[in-house]
């Protein structure tokens, strides 16, 4: 884990469920999960909060990898982790309920995903 | 075992000014579990970010919702401000505070307003949007709109009230509160509607910090947070306790947000009275450097987290917004597990959704 700033921690992959969990168990409270695009590369940051407590954990993984879903530890992931999987494409394997890219009922395919060039 | 079966819920209904759909899995009349499901207006706000510059994007945030307009131009023009180091003035940040109120105050009677209509007390629906009538009022000689203002800029306010604006409006704020005090009495105390409310819809303190609940849906389940206490705008100046019920149910919600709307007439109060003499805005060079801010503000629905990511040109790679009603969609559906199929439309009142906020 690297600190990138006083709220903003950087995580690798096989450290999500171990943050994840911890915070869990410390009755933290899922803020959100964002998705962004950059140089190729898919970056999503967890936003965690504990009363005015508040922490973000930053993880970047390549276009094609694969993300582990964090809902049967969160319930409330289902919602933010369906949300970048229709918009953006990102893979998120297993989430507890699977919309389908239905979440949205939109006819593009992953608006929000960028390419390099673009 | 009763007989199970399946009933859609929305995106059409009576109560819903908003498309939403629920699935309701009954036995008999009891609701085992629902399975929201949106997406029916989603708009891909958040993607404009491409096609429009930084200083646009403020009125594309406006427009993320109708009633919470204001909060969410100040939350998004706040990410900006930090990024690119702005000192908004301090008179301008008071100004911003009492247009927040007024959204709060206006939010919290209309959802007064579509709570009694829920359960079919109409005239009480119309004496709270009569109410809430001369907010928009008051909104439209301070701004010049009734739902959108676009007087937040970066760097501050479009637009300033004088002296005799702000003491002509607290004289109309305290007829407000004493029409509001009469009316809420009915919310609180009347027993019919109390049958409606008590007992239903419980969520505990650890079920809305599992589900992530957001603002009243969260305080009404005891949890006392409020982001206007981390002192953002001029929140820090003033003094206020955070409003909480520890009754769990609707009632409890209903509770917190009347707390809320009286607060709200303290709040302003104490902003005219201490609102300094400054500039409102200051002016603002060039676009913003690399970066990144997370903003969260207290809109009436609850907590909102804004972030701003900036690459040195007039574009933003990334603006995201979490609304409110997004986050209390799963204690929504933990409230409705084991509630009789009558409640479940009071229930989702109880969430005060906006769709158009869940849709940006």
């Amino acid at each position: 884990m690297e600190k990138m700033n006083d709220y903003l921690f950087k995580i690798e992959k096989v450290e999500l469920l171990s943050v994840i969990m911890e915070k869990k168990n410390a009755l933290w409270r899922l803020v959100q999960i964002c998705c962004a695009m950059v140089n190729d590369q898919y970056e999503i940051t967890y936003s965690f909060a504990n009363g005015y407590e508040f922490e973000n954990f930053r993880l970047i993984v390549d276009k094609d990898e694969e993300v582990p879903s964090i809902s049967r530890v969160y319930n409330a992931a289902i919602f933010y982790e369906n949300e970048m999987h229709e918009l953006f494409g990102l893979n998120v394997s297993e989430i507890k309920t699977n919309l389908k890219d239905r979440l949205y009922r939109i006819d593009a395919q992953t608006p929000f995903k960028k390419e390099a060039n673009e | 075992m009763g007989k199970r079966s399946v009933v859609p819920f929305g995106p059409q209904h009576p109560v819903l000014p908003e498309p939403i759909h629920l699935d309701l899995v009954l036995e008999d009349e009891k609701v085992l579990a629902a399975v929201p499901s949106i997406g029916y207006v989603h708009r891909g706000l958040e993607s404009l970010v491409t096609k429009k510059d930084f200083q646009e994007m403020a009125y594309v945030a406006e427009r993320i919702c109708g009633i919470c307009s204001f909060g969410h131009g100040m939350g998004y023009c706040m990410t900006i401000e930090d990024i690119m180091n702005v000192e908004v003035p301090r008179r301008a940040d008071y100004l911003r505070t009492i247009w927040m109120e007024m959204s709060r105050l206006h939010s919290h009677l209309l959802w007064l307003g579509l709570l009694a209509d829920g359960f079919g007390f109409e005239s009480l629906f119309m004496q709270s949007w009569r109410i809430r009538e001369g907010i928009l009022d008051m909104f439209e000689e301070s701004t010049g709109g009734r739902v959108i203002f676009s007087v937040n800029q970066i760097g501050g306010v479009k637009k300033d009230m004088s002296k005799e604006m702000l003491a002509n409006f607290q004289k109309r704020f305290d007829e407000m509160e004493k029409e509001v005090r009469k009316l809420t009495r009915v919310f609180l105390d009347d027993y019919t509607v109390k049958s409606r409310l008590e007992g239903i819809g419980i969520l505990t303190g650890e079920d809305a910090i599992r589900r992530g609940a957001a603002g009243p849906m969260a305080r009404a389940a005891g949890i006392a947070v409020d982001m206007r206490k981390t002192g953002y705008a001029a929140y820090d100046d003033i003094d206020f306790e955070v409003i909480t019920s520890d009754k769990y149910d609707s009632y409890g919600r209903c509770e917190v947000r009347i707390g809320e709307i009286f607060q709200s007439f303290d709040i302003i109060r104490q902003c005219i009275r201490k609102i300094p003499d400054t500039e409102i805005n200051v002016a603002v060079k060039g676009n913003p450097p690399e970066g990144e801010s997370i903003v969260r503000i207290e809109q009436p629905r609850g907590e909102a987290f804004y972030m701003s990511r900036t690459n040195g040109t007039k574009f933003l790679d990334r603006m995201r917004v979490r609304t409110p009603t997004f986050a209390n969609l799963p204690a929504l559906t933990q409230t409705l597990q084991g509630c009789q199929y009558a409640d479940v439309p009071l229930l989702i009142l109880t969430i005060d959704p906006c769709i158009s906020c869940t849709e940006r």
